[in-house]
C-alpha cells in the first residue's frame, strides 16, 4: 500500500479570467477535505476540475498546493499534469479500453520496478474490491466496476490531490449510493484535499465537508452544506441550491421593534434586523423545515410566531410526505414545504383551501436584494 | 514469368509503405487532435490523388519532375540525376498518388481516440512521448495496418501514374502492372495471366495479413 510520505497539503485556488470561458473563482481545500464544486451545467465546474489538474490554462490567477506553486499567470508558470501529481477521475473514468484493469492501475505507477509495480497494482484492486477482476479488459466491466478502476487508477499514484468530475453520474442509482458509501469510507485513509464535482446536490450534500457554489464561473459562496442550504449568502445561492421559498421585503418599525415588512404582514426575525436601516429593501429565505403548519381549530406550538394565512396552491403526495405550496394575495411567489402525508389528511388539506402558518422567526434569513426572476427557477 | 518487373513492384511498393509510415502517422494524428485554420483545405490536397485521373496526376508529376522545374533541378543539384524515368522518380510519385491511403486510415483512426484518454495518461504521470507509444498506438493500431496494405496494394497496382513518370523501362520503372499490359500489348496473354495470378495472389495475402492482425484485438470484444 502506497504511504503518502508528504506533509498534508492544501489545495487554494484563485483563478479570473474574463473569457473564452470566464471564471472568477477562489476556494481551497484542507487535506483530508472534500470540497464539492457544485452548480448548474457551464458554471464552471469542469474547467476548474481541469485547471487544477493542468489540462487547462486559465488566462490570470494562481494554484497552489502545500505551498508550492503549480500554476502562476504573473510568473508564467504552469506544470505539467505529469509533475503536479493529480488523481482525476474522469467522468466516463477514461479507462485504457487495450488495457486490462491491472493494466491501467499499473500504468499510475510506471516509475516503480515492475514486479513491485504488479504487486501495489493488484494491492489497490483489492482495496476498491475488485479482487479477481484483475485480467478483465475495461469494455468486460460494470459501470461501477469501471469506476473502481478509475479510482485505483486516480490513488495508486499517491496523488497529491484527488480530483473527481462528476464521477457517479453515469452508474445506476444503487451501485451510486455504494459507490459513494465506498468513497466515504475510502476518506478516512486518504490525508489530501479532495475536490468533487457535481451538479447533484443531494450528493454533494451527503459527501462533502464544505461546498462551493459556482455560478457562470463565480465562485459565489463555500461553506458546510447544512450552512448554506439554510443561510445562503445571496438570493443566487439560493437558486443554484435549489432552494425556493424566497422573497422580498422592506424594513419597517413597529411598537419600537424593528420588523419584516411582507405583504400585510409585519415579520418578527430572530437576527439580522437590526443592523439595517428603516425602509431598507431585502431578499429574505425561509427554510421549509421552518414552517409550521396550523391546526384546524385546535392551537398548536409556536403558533403566535408569524402567523399568515395563505390558500393551499397545490399538493404532491410522495409516499410519506406531502410537499405543499402555499399562494399568496400579495405576491406571485409561493411557499413551500413539507409535512407527513397523515398529517395532511388529517388536516384535511385540499387545493384552494385556506391554511393558516407560521414562519419562525429563527429560520428567517436576511439577505441583501436582488432582483429575483418572476418564475422561480430551477437550476439543474 | 517477369521476376525483374514483379523485384521493382515489391521494391517500390515495400519503399513507399516505409516513407508513407511516418508521413501517416504525424499527418493523420495531427489532422485527427488538432484544429487549426486551413484543415479543410490540407485535408482536400491530401485527398485529392483519390480523386485525380492517375495520368492527370502522372503527368502533372512528370511535368514538375523536369530538369528545368524547382523539384527536378533540386533533385538533380542533389543526386545528380533526373526524376523522370527513375526508380527514384516513380518511388516519388508513387509517394504523392498514396498520400490519402496511407494518412486517411490512420486519422480515421486517431479520431476514435477520445482526448480523455490521452489526458488520463498525463494524469498518470506519462510523457506525451510514452502516451503515444502505450496509449494511443496501440489503439490506431488497426487503421496502421489497414493504410500500409492500402498502400501495398495500390501501389502495386498503380499504372497511369507510373507510366506517365516512369515509362517502361527494364529493372528501373517497369512494374509487374505494366509488364502485364506490355505482354498484353504482344500478345503474349499466357505471361501476362501468370503475372495477373501472381499480383492477384499478393493482393489476397495482403488483405489476409490485414484481417488477421486487425482481428487480434482482445479488448474490443466486451
Amino acid at each position: 500500500m502506497p504511504e503518502s510520505s508528504e506533509l498534508p497539503s492544501r489545495l487554494s485556488v484563485s483563478l479570473h479570467q474574463p473569457g473564452p470561458i470566464p471564471l472568477d473563482a477562489d476556494f481551497h481545500c484542507e487535506a483530508g477535505e472534500l470540497l464539492a464544486l457544485v452548480g448548474p451545467s457551464g458554471s464552471g465546474k469542469t474547467t476548474l476540475l481541469r485547471a487544477i489538474a493542468g489540462l487547462y490554462r486559465p488566462v490570470s490567477g494562481r494554484i497552489d498546493c502545500g505551498g508550492e506553486a503549480w500554476f502562476d499567470a504573473g510568473e508564467r508558470l504552469s506544470l505539467s499534469p505529469q509533475r503536479r501529481r493529480v488523481g482525476l477521475v474522469f467522468q466516463d473514468y477514461a479507462l485504457f479500453p487495450h488495457l486490462t484493469a491491472l493494466g491501467n492501475v499499473m500504468v499510475a505507477l510506471d516509475p516503480l520496478p515492475p514486479r513491485e509495480r504488479r504487486e501495489q497494482a493488484i494491492a489497490w484492486l483489492a482495496r476498491v474490491r475488485l479482487e479477481g477482476l484483475a485480467d478483465r479488459h475495461p469494455g468486460q466491466l460494470s459501470g461501477g466496476q469501471r469506476q473502481r478502476v478509475a479510482l485505483a487508477r486516480a490513488l495508486a499514484r499517491s496523488p497529491r490531490v484527488l480530483l473527481l468530475d462528476e464521477p457517479f453520474s453515469a452508474v445506476d442509482q444503487v451501485t451510486r449510493r455504494r459507490l459513494q458509501r465506498e468513497l466515504a469510507m475510502l476518506r478516512e485513509q486518504i490525508r489530501i484535499p479532495i475536490v468533487l464535482v457535481t451538479h447533484d446536490l443531494d450528493e454533494a450534500a451527503a459527501l462533502a465537508d464544505r461546498l462551493c457554489v459556482l455560478h457562470g464561473g463565480r465562485s459565489l459562496q463555500a461553506g458546510p452544506p447544512e450552512a448554506l442550504f439554510r443561510r445562503p449568502a445571496s438570493p443566487e445561492v439560493a437558486r443554484v441550491l435549489d432552494r425556493h421559498n424566497l422573497f422580498e421585503g422592506e424594513v419597517v418599525e413597529q411598537n419600537g421593534e424593528p420588523r419584516l415588512a411582507w405583504g400585510p404582514w409585519r415579520l418578527e426575525v430572530a437576527q439580522g434586523l437590526e443592523a439595517l436601516s428603516l425602509g431598507d429593501r431585502l431578499s429574505w429565505y425561509l427554510p421549509p423545515s421552518d414552517v409550521v403548519l396550523h391546526r384546524r381549530g385546535r392551537p398548536s406550538q409556536g403558533e403566535r410566531e408569524n402567523p399568515v394565512r395563505a390558500r393551499v396552491d397545490t399538493l404532491v403526495v410522495l409516499g410519506g410526505v406531502t410537499a405543499v405550496t402555499l399562494a399568496f394575495e400579495h405576491t406571485e411567489r409561493t411557499l413551500s414545504f413539507e409535512i407527513a402525508t397523515h398529517a395532511a389528511r388529517r388536516n384535511d388539506l385540499a387545493r384552494g383551501e385556506s391554511v393558516q402558518v407560521s414562519l419562525l422567526a429563527a429560520g428567517i434569513h436576511l439577505m441583501p436584494a436582488q432582483d429575483l426572476p418572476d418564475d422561480a427557477r430551477t437550476t439543474r | 514469368m517477369d521476376w525483374t518487373a514483379l523485384s521493382v513492384s515489391l521494391r517500390l511498393a515495400a519503399f513507399t509503405c516505409l516513407l508513407l509510415l511516418p508521413v501517416g502517422l504525424w499527418l493523420g494524428r495531427t489532422l485527427a487532435t488538432t484544429r487549426f485554420r486551413g484543415k479543410p483545405l490540407c485535408e482536400a490536397l491530401v485527398a485529392l490523388p483519390l480523386v485525380m485521373p492517375p495520368t492527370v496526376l502522372g503527368f502533372y508529376l512528370m511535368q514538375s519532375f523536369g530538369v528545368e522545374t524547382p523539384v527536378g533541378s533540386l533533385w538533380q543539384r542533389l543526386f545528380g540525376t533526373g526524376l523522370n524515368f527513375t526508380f527514384s522518380g516513380i518511388l516519388l510519385a508513387s509517394l504523392v498518388a498514396n498520400l490519402p491511403f496511407a494518412v486517411q486510415p490512420i486519422q480515421r483512426a486517431f479520431e476514435t481516440v477520445p482526448a480523455n484518454l490521452r489526458e488520463a495518461a498525463w494524469c498518470s504521470g506519462l510523457s506525451p512521448w510514452q502516451t503515444f507509444l502505450r496509449i494511443e498506438l496501440p489503439l490506431v493500431w488497426p487503421g496502421i495496418i489497414s493504410a500500409l496494405a492500402l498502400t501495398f496494394a495500390h501501389t502495386l497496382g498503380e499504372f497511369g501514374v507510373i507510366l506517365m513518370v516512369g515509362g517502361a523501362i527494364d529493372g528501373e520503372t517497369r512494374t509487374l502492372a505494366i509488364a502485364i499490359y506490355d505482354r498484353v500489348q504482344a500478345f503474349d496473354e499466357a505471361g501476362a495471366g501468370i503475372m495477373s495470378a501472381m499480383l492477384l495472389l499478393v493482393s489476397f495475402l495482403t488483405i489476409g495479413v490485414v484481417y488477421g492482425l486487425a482481428g487480434r484485438r482482445r479488448w474490443r470484444r466486451a
